[in-house]
């Protein structure tokens, strides 16, 4: 398969990528890892007339210790947050996740920005991303500002980035106990449905649950009633069972060839009892 | 508007004119000439045509060629070095890993990474990392012991 012809362009520094950015409008799209650009433009589903390849800029990468918690940059791949101690010492789950995305070869390229950008609602870490509360920076020609993680994630493959803003930071701070369960499409391991609860556990009682839904709906969002009954219990087996029945409750589940509505909805609250339940062990 | 690329592959260096939409998978088969890499599903998970790019696997026919510019890649015909065969390829030999052969590029440039993260992989550690890579024959019994067999001769 071939995609439609376009212009290449390698800028190293995001000032000059958002002179691009501004300067092709529309038609010009922000390449990362290209796992999901690149098989959708194989598709035609994607037409850019300029594609921004983000690799060459060096401040787009990384991982580093910031107020607590972790700065991630976006062009950072599946396997550098798998295999990066400082994000098993400070966010655990998000390495997890990350090893549990497609197979080898994609998360050697596939990127954590990519996937937000992209916010395919099968994607995994938009949903352990909510979870945790991270925040976004979003860079334009104007300035820099901020997105939390409860606003980025508008509609299905919509965030809350400008058409001229470059994601260039994502912050995730020190996350209690948590976990992700993910039902993989047997073929491409695509998230069906996924769920990270992180949990803060004090005296034997839960005092704060957040609790991300990916692949159900068309945007990953938080399943505020399963928060909202597991804020105060003891975590024992009925009260996490109460709590994830409610999980897809006001999610309008996404139906499709690998799983009707119906079925979703059933592995979403599958999903959050076993997330829930490994992140209430984890509390201890 | 063609690109200029310079990419060293198997040690050797080239530099082409490119159309950017050209795939890493056809520049290499048809620009460069080394069919070795297979592209079969082109769809980003058969896994036949992966590569080394720059020391990590990764599937050719998700990348393209302007990309790799400046890059080091390794296909299977960078393998055997002096009429040596690589351990990877000694193991599918002798443990008959392969039957149609045409994931065995692929699956060969997985293990080889698998290996050098993972010297002694335990079973199922070989089967985790060659999920990317499918064998149409379904083969995969011997394609582990092949792995186990290049894990056990290959020098430290």
């Amino acid at each position: 398969m071939t995609t439609s012809t376009f212009e290449y362009h390698t800028p190293t520094s995001v000032a000059d990528a958002l002179a691009l950015l501004s300067s092709h409008g529309d038609g010009a799209k922000l390449l990362a890892g290209g796992h999901s650009l690149i098989p959708i433009m194989k598709l035609r589903l994607a037409e850019p007339e300029v594609l921004i390849d983000l690799a060459k800029i060096a401040s787009l990468s990384g991982i580093a210790e910031a107020d607590g918690g972790l700065a991630i940059g976006p062009m950072t791949t599946y396997y550098e947050l798998m295999t990066s101690d400082l994000v098993s010492a400070k966010a655990p789950v998000l390495g997890e996740a990350a090893g549990l995305v497609a197979d080898v070869q994609v998360r050697n390229r596939g990127t954590i920005g990519g996937s937000v950008a992209h916010a395919d609602p099968a994607g995994d870490l938009p949903g352990v991303l909510l979870a945790l509360g991270a925040r976004f920076e979003a860079t334009s020609p104007t300035g820099t500002r901020t997105i939390e993680a409860d606003d980025m994630f508008v509609d299905l493959l919509t965030t809350a980035l400008e058409p001229n803003e470059i994601l260039t930071g994502i912050f995730v701070p020190t996350t209690p106990a948590a976990a992700y369960e993910k039902i993989a499409n047997k073929a491409s391991r695509y998230a069906i449905v996924g769920v990270c609860a992180v949990l803060t556990v004090e005296g034997g009682k839960c005092i704060a649950a957040r609790v991300g839904v990916n692949g159900t709906g068309p945007t990953a969002v938080r399943a505020a009633g399963s928060e909202t009954a597991l804020v105060g219990s003891s975590l024992d087996a009925d009260s996490i069972k109460a709590a994830a029945s409610v999980a897809a409750d006001g999610i309008d589940a996404l139906s499709d060839v690998h799983a009707s509505d119906e079925y979703r909805i059933h592995l979403t609250m599958v999903s959050a009892q076993r997330a829930i339940t490994k992140a209430a062990e984890r509390a201890g | 508007m063609d690109t200029t690329i310079t990419v060293t592959v198997n040690g050797e260096q080239h530099t082409n004119e490119v159309e950017p939409r050209l795939l890493l998978s056809t520049y290499l088969r048809e620009v460069l000439n080394l069919t070795g890499t297979h592209i079969g599903c082109d769809t980003s998970q058969c896994g036949a045509c992966t590569v080394m790019l720059n020391g990590e696997t990764a599937k050719s026919c998700t990348v393209f060629a302007v990309q790799a510019n400046g890059a080091e890649i390794t296909t299977i015909e960078g393998l055997e070095q002096d009429g040596k065969l690589h351990p990877v390829q000694v193991g599918f030999f002798e443990e008959h890993g392969l039957q149609c052969g045409f994931c065995t590029p692929g699956m060969m440039m997985s293990s080889i990474s698998l290996l050098e993260r993972n010297p002694d992989p335990s079973e199922g550690e070989i089967r985790h990392a060659i999920a990317g890579n499918l064998c149409r024959c379904t083969g995969y019994h011997n394609i582990v012991k092949a792995v186990q067999f290049a894990a056990k001769n290959t020098d430290p």
